[in-house]
């Protein structure tokens, strides 16, 4: 894959906090001895990979990258030091499955770019181009500690929605960690419904749209070399290319057991396919196989409503019960506000672990949770190694919290991306101290700012 | 907000028979002079509370629902209501059975004023969309109890996850007059009458702003814009008014469903819950119910409250919001997750509300984040203070604050047990009483109640 190199994303950084370093220091964010190097000691430290938090723990940043996180750590000796002062110290939350940077008001069609209905193309369309680093739902994102977003197109005409993308949340125009980072698709009920009104017609535009991208993969037209290329625009069939070699992954939406369980059987004729389930509100009853089959799972955590036939099972015991099985299961929030609400993720990973605490029911233990917003839905996309955690190496995003951050009272306080300290203002905080008082006192509230 | 957009898209596509009609044409056109008098109470609850033992939960935080505490408390339920209240030394009648509540919580059965569980059930194929009588923006003739589906598995989840006792459910937003609300308790029946809330006081859902002009405006049916919005609503309150005269006067009018609810408004007897999200709205509504004599309950959704949370307050509306919708559409744009807070500040009866199948399994957690917001701008607003949001203030928006919504001894023993401090992410309830029965208890799977619909299915029964 195009993975950027590192080099490159720490020269990115660098330039960054030029880029902004007024801006910084007009805001009192950082001080003019700003150095490359910075530590945030004494914090309790979340590693963000499962392992328990780390009291008086240290991490340390450098040139947009995370050097070391650890109860020992040795600190160089030019770096800037920040006390946390027990705080917790985590890596930016990850949102598992969103539509962010594409919406600026989901019922304003002008302002969503999430899918189009209009347009003959499905998989070859890219959404990197439309994300709006300045979209509010990024900033409002990033005040409740997300700092990386798995951003996914909506499905159009048919079932492949097109390439997304791996995006920052930094106050910068320079979002997109990664285009065209995975190709995404509809099953189940949706995806019956694309490809013209059932699953079976469905399963054929599937493995026909990856057969046709076999063959141009082989130099071939997309229909196996009979000379007429009818269903699957070249285009489309070039952009699935990297799919059934396995460089791409390919996440696919569906709920039901039996959807899932249909899903796992592409891999007998795709081999290479990287399969990454989304959604899966019934995985749990099909979670031994989908853990023999080594696919990763992005889940809605909440789901418990048979709201759709195709979601009969649904229970928030899910996610656990498959982690249980072995599966490798994280949080998503695919058209769960999807566009806006991903400040709710350390919520929903919240919620799996009050379900340890109800008899029956399989939660998570809290670094479990964490993970789940963190690590987890980064390992799902292949890039474990790039953000979500605070091992070494990983893109330096990092939140000071005032709290436990999957309590309903925290909030963050400091919050780095690519080792940038990012502002935690947005539209809705200047609302909020506008109208902090209420009636107009000597001008109206128009001049109030 | 896939599911706001859902049902934005069910109102969108809703494209049955549209009737060429506007307010005025609603007016009564009697045929023959004959009584008008409504019968009092045509569609009477049958709702029978389940026998519980004599009960005490003992060593308790509890929050009673109105702003009170008490710490290591005693609650005692018997005969279906609440008896007693108080701390580590209150009487035990001997024969009661003892329930611990070390380190747990008590708190009033959790209220919600805005579902459509029933008229939006689960699953929610084209065949369940029953909340929107989208046929002309005039329904104030059409009764959400009519369209409940008792069976809806969504009664469930707000039940075990939620600790909800008492629900109003609504009909939808689509029209500007919607429709009566229903108040049930939240105990599955056959019937929907099985499931009504004894003497509940009557609602009438209206809507502002963006829903009906779009509904209408898109078929070239009045109203098509904000002014259009007012315009048929002023028309159809004279209309009203000119109905309610001839009834108090005693002439014989021919019966009408539309304005004989709109009649009820104006005698008081029916609540107005207003869906509206704009501040500038919100005012002109207010001045709209002075022109025409009748009070607004409560503003629904109401993003912009926050905005002239001082007038609410004046006003003595009621604001059931949410703690952090927003942005889903244009007239959301401006929510903030201060609003519920500084409703409470400016002294307003500020109300956690769902609109949302999923929405109603977490209100306390709502609440919570609602409440972590005002105090992070510098607010001092009490936990138990906090719980008005869920308990008393809700009760009062509905008119059943004097049988129900808090804690005091003589009211519905409607109570949750959670098993932590329920402002915490952590916790869930416990067990779950109304009228003094246990309805739900976490520990006991027959106590989980499993509508018509899950019976057979994959997962039944299960935790959800």
């Amino acid at each position: 894959m195009n993975r950027l190199p590192l080099l490159h994303r720490a020269g990115r950084a660098a330039y960054l906090r030029r880029g902004t370093l007024a801006a910084l220091l007009a805001f009192g964010l950082i001080t003019p001895a700003d150095a490359d190097t910075l530590a945030i000691t004494n914090g309790r430290l979340v590693i963000g990979d499962g392992s328990a938090p780390i009291d008086h723990g240290t991490v340390v940043l450098r040139d947009g990258r995370i050097l070391t996180a650890g109860a020992q750590v040795t600190i160089p000796a030019d770096a800037r030091r920040i006390d946390a002062g027990g705080k917790w110290v985590t890596p930016g939350l990850v949102a598992g499955f969103s539509r962010l940077g594409l919406v600026e008001i989901d019922a304003v069609d002008p302002a969503n770019d999430t899918a189009a209905n209009g347009s003959p193309y499905g998989a070859s369309q890219s959404i990197a181009p439309a994300i709006n680093p300045k979209a509010e739902a990024i900033a409002v994102s990033r005040a409740a500690g997300v700092t990386r977003a798995i951003v996914a197109p909506e499905a159009g005409k048919g079932l492949f929605a097109g390439q997304g993308a791996i995006i920052d949340l930094g106050e910068d125009m320079d979002a997109v960690t990664q285009a065209d980072a995975f190709q995404f698709a509809e099953y189940g009920e949706m995806g019956a419904d694309k490809a013209g009104g059932s699953r079976g017609a469905a399963w054929l535009d599937l493995r026909y749209a990856l057969e046709a991208a076999q063959a141009v993969g082989r130099g071939r037209a997309p229909l196996n070399g009979d000379g007429r290329d009818t269903l699957v625009l070249r285009r489309d069939a070039e952009a699935l290319a990297p799919v059934v070699r396995g460089e791409q992954p390919l996440l696919i939406h569906a709920e039901r057991a039996s959807d899932l369980r249909q899903l796992l059987a592409l891999k007998r004729q795709f081999p290479s396919l990287r399969l990454v389930l989304v959604g899966a509100s019934e995985a749990w009853l099909v979670a031994d196989r989908i853990a023999a089959a080594g696919v990763p799972v992005i889940a809605s955590a909440l789901n418990d409503l048979p709201d759709q036939f195709e979601r009969l099972a649904a229970t928030q015991s899910n996610i656990g019960r498959m982690q249980r099985a072995g599966v490798e299961a994280s949080i998503g929030m695919i058209d769960d506000s999807d566009t806006r609400q991903a400040q709710q993720s350390a919520q929903y990973a919240g919620n799996l672990v009050a379900l340890t605490r109800v008899p029956g029911a399989t939660g998570l233990d809290w670094a479990q949770a964490f993970r789940a917003i963190s690590a987890g839905p980064a390992e799902a996309i292949g890039m474990g190694g790039e953000f979500g955690s605070l091992r070494s190496g990983r893109r330096a995003d990092v939140v000071i919290w005032d709290g436990d951050p999957l309590e309903l009272s925290s909030a963050p306080v400091n919050l780095w991306i690519d080792g940038v300290e990012q502002s935690l203002v947005s539209r809705q905080t200047r609302l909020r101290d506008r109208y902090a008082t209420p009636g107009e006192t000597g001008l109206p509230k128009a001049y109030q700012r | 907000m896939r599911r706001a957009l859902v049902a934005l898209a069910l109102v969108l596509s809703a494209c049955g028979q549209v009737r060429p009609e506007t307010a005025a044409s609603a007016a009564p056109t009697p045929p023959k002079a004959r009584s008008a008098k409504p019968p009092a109470d045509p569609y009477p609850s049958s709702y029978k509370p389940y026998p519980g033992p004599l009960t005490a939960i003992r060593h308790a935080t509890i929050y009673d629902g109105e702003g009170g505490r008490i710490e290591n408390g005693t609650i005692i339920l018997d005969q279906g209501k609440i008896t007693a209240l108080g701390g580590p030394d209150l009487a035990i009648p001997t024969d009661a059975r003892l329930i611990d509540g070390q380190g747990k919580w008590v708190t009033p059965g959790v209220i919600d004023v805005h579902s459509h569980l029933g008229d939006y059930p689960s699953p929610s194929v084209a065949a369940h969309q029953d909340g929107n009588e989208i046929t002309g923006p005039v329904r104030s003739e059409v009764w959400a109890e009519h369209s409940v589906w008792p069976q809806d598995p969504g009664f469930s989840r707000a039940l075990t996850n939620g600790g909800v006792t008492t629900i109003q459910i609504l009909p939808g937003s689509a029209n500007l007059f919607g429709g009566r609300s229903v108040t049930v308790k939240n105990v599955y029946a056959r019937t929907v009458q099985g499931m009504k809330f004894p003497d509940a006081p009557y609602g009438l859902k209206m809507a502002c702003g963006e829903n009906p002009k779009r509904v209408y405006g898109n078929r070239n049916v009045m109203p098509g814009s904000r002014m259009g919005n007012m315009a048929v609503n002023r028309q159809t309150w004279i209309n009203a008014a000119e109905y309610k005269r001839k009834l108090d006067k005693g002439e014989n009018v021919t019966r009408n469903l539309q304005l004989e609810t709109l009649a009820e408004v104006l005698s008081g007897r029916v609540l107005v819950h207003h869906h509206c999200y704009r501040a500038d709205e919100m005012a002109q509504v207010i001045d709209m119910a002075r022109e025409f004599g009748y009070k607004v309950s409560t503003f629904h959704h109401a993003v912009e409250a926050y905005k002239i949370a001082d007038l609410l307050a004046k006003e003595e509306i009621c604001g059931a919001l949410w703690a952090d919708w927003w942005g889903f559409k244009m007239e959301s744009y401006d929510g903030i997750k201060e609003n519920i807070a500084l409703l409470h500040r400016a002294g307003g009866c500020a109300i956690v509300h769902s609109d949302d199948a999923n929405g109603i399994q977490r209100l306390n957690q709502e609440a919570a984040k609602a409440l972590a917001a005002g105090r992070r701008m510098g607010m001092t607003i009490s936990d138990q203070e906090a719980w008005r949001w869920l308990a008393i203030n809700p009760a009062k928006a509905i008119g059943v604050s004097d049988r129900t919504g808090s804690l005091k001894p003589g009211k519905m023993a409607d109570v949750v047990l959670w098993n932590g401090n329920p402002l915490s992410v952590y916790t869930r309830p416990d067990k779950v009483w109304i009228d003094g029965a246990l309805l739900y208890d976490a520990a006991d799977p027959q106590r989980r109640p499993v509508s018509d619909f899950e019976l057979g299915q994959p997962g039944e029964g299960d935790v959800k």
